[in-house]
């Protein structure tokens, strides 16, 4: 007997979600008003600017590249009844097995160059979960608590690494030196190559077919595949999963260097794709936004896909409207971020007992 | 005389589930109403919105002739509802005393309400015979006592009318003699008591009227001493059912099972299972009788393989397996489990009924080659395992946990079955089953059993034990109290549940 009745698909999948983001618009629309900025104004130019121009469209992809790693690294380890709040460390960390590859063996062709390094920023990525991962399933520690202090972990570590690795002598910046043979993954790059067209500057390149890649592949991994069966047995019920002669603790060992990986992937896009060197605090938050995507996808690699590109307009439209209007800063688009995660996450359910009531009265 | 209640057209939908249509209840003060039903039938819906977990669409409550409002259990309570849940609502760490006053205690320090408590028990235990040490910690109590706080914290809260949901579940047969005894004196004193079972027996024991519920709906109020067990089992299945197991003798084989002084010790290192030893062969149900939590659950996960015995062996067709700790091996070794718990265990509700339909057997090259699993194959097999299992609806995409009790056990016992073991071990195959399923799963128990397979049943049902069992091992604490044939009398069995060993030395 369910406590209450089901909503058709399309308004559980449509409707809740749009009305959610409209309230959330909504709200963003008071705070514009509040500091005497015409809201509607401004939103067309947050959209106008993420949606009018190729170059809008390019920064938008870029941005979701990272949301969607990150994203997916949240929803693998969610299926498996983990909360991966260490994305952003995993991310970072990864950037080290890009660079150190990426670096050491430029004297390499590019096409065996930058699969090399994806795979180390993957395995680094994926290194950087596991441990969690490890000590969650064998030691108990709780999984919350170990990737938060990962995170910091790899803060710490990356700076030093960076700083007395990497860093060339004589170089004022802390950044390692460029990684030549990934300068083809870029958008620019190859337009100029080979279809001699300038397209326009951005940081997008090739490892946004990646993260599409990666989306398909998570959604057949989870539900087409006996390991994701077990995956999911076990974040919903490690009892039954234990009846299945299902083990959690690898399963969530698995899970973790799986999550870590798909953070790991953050790197390509920045040190191999966009940055082509190893930068402090690359990550800029990724890992952090990567939860909100997930939140806001259900951890359904389309919704996450989705929740990405609404978040890549966000900071895109945001950076727009921070140059449009003087007294807006990019503070104002983490508001709105906010509020967007606010009512399609946390208040996810708020119409759903009104709207309930509106169907079945409809019925009687 | 002004009935102590009266229900008066009810009607509660949960979406598109009709829970209660109509439904019209009037339940005589001073007198023992049982209400039966199979699951799903409405029962606990319609006491729950007596005691006001729930609000009614549409009817009306009458207490002692007035009409009320009940919107929460706080005014149930304060109207003189009290209820005691199959599940008790006690604080474990708390003393007998610290519970009954939890709700009431009238105002910042707890000294005066628990002095005022404690000389109320005293009386109330007087009164209804009802003997607990105030300052016990409920945690430590047997269940039976456990429950008798339960209806002393409702006594004590002012309950005139009682309604007890499936009491007898949890306790011995003695138990439940002493239970009744209680309900009885309660009545003599002039409470009204509300009885919800699924169990015929115990309403044809102590009930004045018994109502019966089917899908929603009263289909018959009935004075007790004028209906029989086969007339109130019709009415609520709606069809006459076979209440006894037709079965033939078995001709037991080889022996598949042993099971070699096995002991399993938990955490605090109290030995669970004690020493407990016996053998099950190709074509006979062994079954396991004894009140739950006195060491079967525990047996059943160490031959599953789900834990390890502490000390001691378990030899299935000829190898030792004790040690492994392994269920997916034994699952290929064609060993095959019915868990005690389907909810937790035996599905996953959140998963469609074709993925729980392969629970345990997700690895199997039938379901997709090498690491993928073929979404085709996984649905086509739970729709043939739901054709012959009767499923309904017979839906692979729907949630395992959408589907009623007794749906929910075919489509585990079909996933079992299917896998055609040499040795399935169920546990509580009927619990919270209804009638009609409980009659096609027994059949089809007794079928396997007829094809030379061996069968380990545990359940707390003794009516089950009895009539599938072709020999019963009877628990109590962790042991095994002794072993009888199938013509064994209930009373003697139920005396050995309750750990008193007729023949010992």
């Amino acid at each position: 007997m369910s406590q209450r009745g089901d909503l058709p698909t399309w308004v559980d999948v449509g409707l809740i979600p749009l009305l959610n983001l409209l309230l959330a618009l909504a709200a963003a629309s008071v705070v514009f008003l509040l500091i005497n900025e015409n809201p509607i104004e401004c939103l067309g130019i947050m959209i106008k600017g993420a949606v009018g121009s190729l170059k809008g469209w390019s920064y938008l992809l870029y941005y979701a590249t990272n949301f969607i790693f990150t994203g997916l690294c949240v929803a693998v380890a969610f299926h498996a009844g983990l909360f991966n709040i260490g994305g952003e460390g995993q991310a970072y960390f990864a950037g080290l097995g890009a660079a150190i590859v990426g670096l050491n063996l430029e004297f390499l062709p590019w096409p065996i160059v930058i699969p090399l390094s994806i795979i180390a920023s993957v395995l680094f990525g994926a290194f950087w979960g596991l441990v969690p991962g490890y000590l969650q399933a064998k030691r108990g520690s709780h999984i919350v608590i170990t990737t938060i202090m990962f995170n910091f972990i790899a803060s710490s570590l990356m700076v030093y690494l960076i700083n007395y690795w990497f860093r060339p002598i004589g170089k004022m910046a802390v950044e390692s030196r460029e990684v030549t043979g990934a300068y083809i993954l870029s958008f620019r790059e190859i337009a100029r190559q080979f279809f001699d067209y300038k397209y326009p500057a951005s940081p997008l390149n090739l490892t946004v077919f990646l993260a599409f890649f990666v989306a398909w592949a998570v959604w057949y991994f989870l539900w087409r595949t006996k390991l994701g069966y077990e995956i999911r047995a076990v974040g919903l019920n490690q009892d039954a999963a234990v009846y299945a002669g299902i083990k959690p603790q690898r399963i969530i060992m698995i899970a973790m260097a799986v999550s870590g990986g798909l953070a790991g992937l953050v790197a390509v896009n920045e040190v191999l794709g966009a940055q082509h060197r190893l930068l402090l605090e690359y990550v800029q938050g990724a890992g952090f936004v990567g939860i909100a995507v997930a939140l806001m996808g259900r951890n359904h690699p389309i919704g996450i896909v989705l929740a990405a590109m609404l978040f890549g307009l966000l900071y895109q439209g945001g950076t727009e409207l921070s140059f449009a209007k003087q007294h807006i800063n990019r503070d104002m688009v983490v508001v709105i971020q906010g509020l967007i995660i606010l009512f399609m996450g946390a208040l996810e359910n708020a119409f759903r007992p009104y709207l309930t009531a509106l169907f079945f009265k409809a019925d009687d | 005389m002004t009935p102590a209640i009266e229900l008066i057209h009810i009607d509660k939908r949960f979406g598109a589930v009709h829970a209660n249509k109509d439904v019209s209840l009037s339940i005589g003060q001073g007198s023992i109403h049982g209400i039966i039903g199979e699951n799903g039938a409405g029962k606990s819906t319609l006491m729950s919105i007596l005691f006001g977990f729930y609000a009614a669409d549409s009817g009306e409550i009458k207490v002692r002739g007035k009409p009320i409002k009940i919107k929460s259990s706080s005014d149930a309570i304060a109207h003189g509802i009290g209820m005691v849940h199959q599940h008790f609502m006690l604080v474990d760490p708390f003393t007998v005393l610290e519970n009954v006053v939890l709700g009431v205690e009238g105002g910042a320090l707890i000294g005066p309400a628990l002095t005022k408590a404690r000389s109320e028990l005293k009386r109330l235990a007087e009164e209804y015979e009802m003997d607990v040490e105030p300052d016990a910690i409920v945690g430590e109590l047997p269940v039976g006592l456990q429950q008798r706080v339960e209806i002393l914290k409702a006594l004590y809260k002012g309950a005139e009318v009682l309604i007890l949901d499936e009491p007898t579940g949890v306790l011995t047969p003695d138990e439940a003699d002493h239970l009744f005894r209680i309900l009885g004196t309660l009545r003599d004193q002039g409470k009204t008591v509300i009885l919800i079972t699924h169990k015929l027996r115990e309403i044809m024991a102590i009930t004045d009227h018994v109502s019966v519920m089917r899908r929603g709906e009263v289909v018959a109020n009935l004075e007790t001493k004028n209906t029989s067990v086969g007339e109130l089992a019709e009415a609520m299945v709606g069809r006459s059912v076979l209440l006894h197991v037709e079965k033939s003798k078995a001709s037991p084989g080889d022996v598949v099972l042993e099971v070699k002084n096995v002991t399993w010790r938990d955490r605090k290192n109290i030995a669970r299972v004690d020493d407990v030893s016996f053998t099950v062969r190709r074509g006979e149900i062994v079954g396991i009788a004894g009140v739950s939590g006195n060491g079967q659950s525990e047996l059943l996960d160490c031959i599953a393989g789900i834990t390890t015995p502490s000390t001691g062996d378990i030899i299935f067709e000829g190898k030792s397996i004790g040690h492994l700790g392994d269920p997916r091996h034994l699952r290929q070794e064609g060993l095959a489990h019915v868990p005690e718990d389907r909810q937790h265990r035996g599905l996953i509700t959140a998963f469609d009924a074709s993925e729980s339909a392969i629970l345990g057997w997700q690895f199997e090259d039938e379901l997709g080659k090498g690491f993928r699993l073929n979404r085709d194959l996984v649905i086509a097999n739970c729709k043939k395992e739901m054709q012959d299992f009767d499923v309904r609806p017979s839906d692979p995409l729907l949630r395992s946990g959408k589907f009623s009790g007794g749906n929910q056990q075919k489509i585990i016992l079909a996933r079992e079955m299917s896998s055609n073991p040499d040795l399935l071990i169920v546990g509580q195959p009927t619990r919270g089953v209804d009638i009609g399923a409980i009659e096609f799963i027994h059949k089809r128990l007794i079928a396997l059993r007829d094809q030379g397979k061996a069968i380990l049943l545990v359940s707390v049902e003794l009516d089950e034990i009895r009539s599938l069992s072709d020999r019963i091992i009877v628990m109590f604490a962790g042991r095994i109290m002794g072993e009888r044939d199938a013509n064994a009398t209930e009373r003697d069995i139920g005396l050995l549940m309750a750990g008193v060993q007729k023949d010992a030395a």
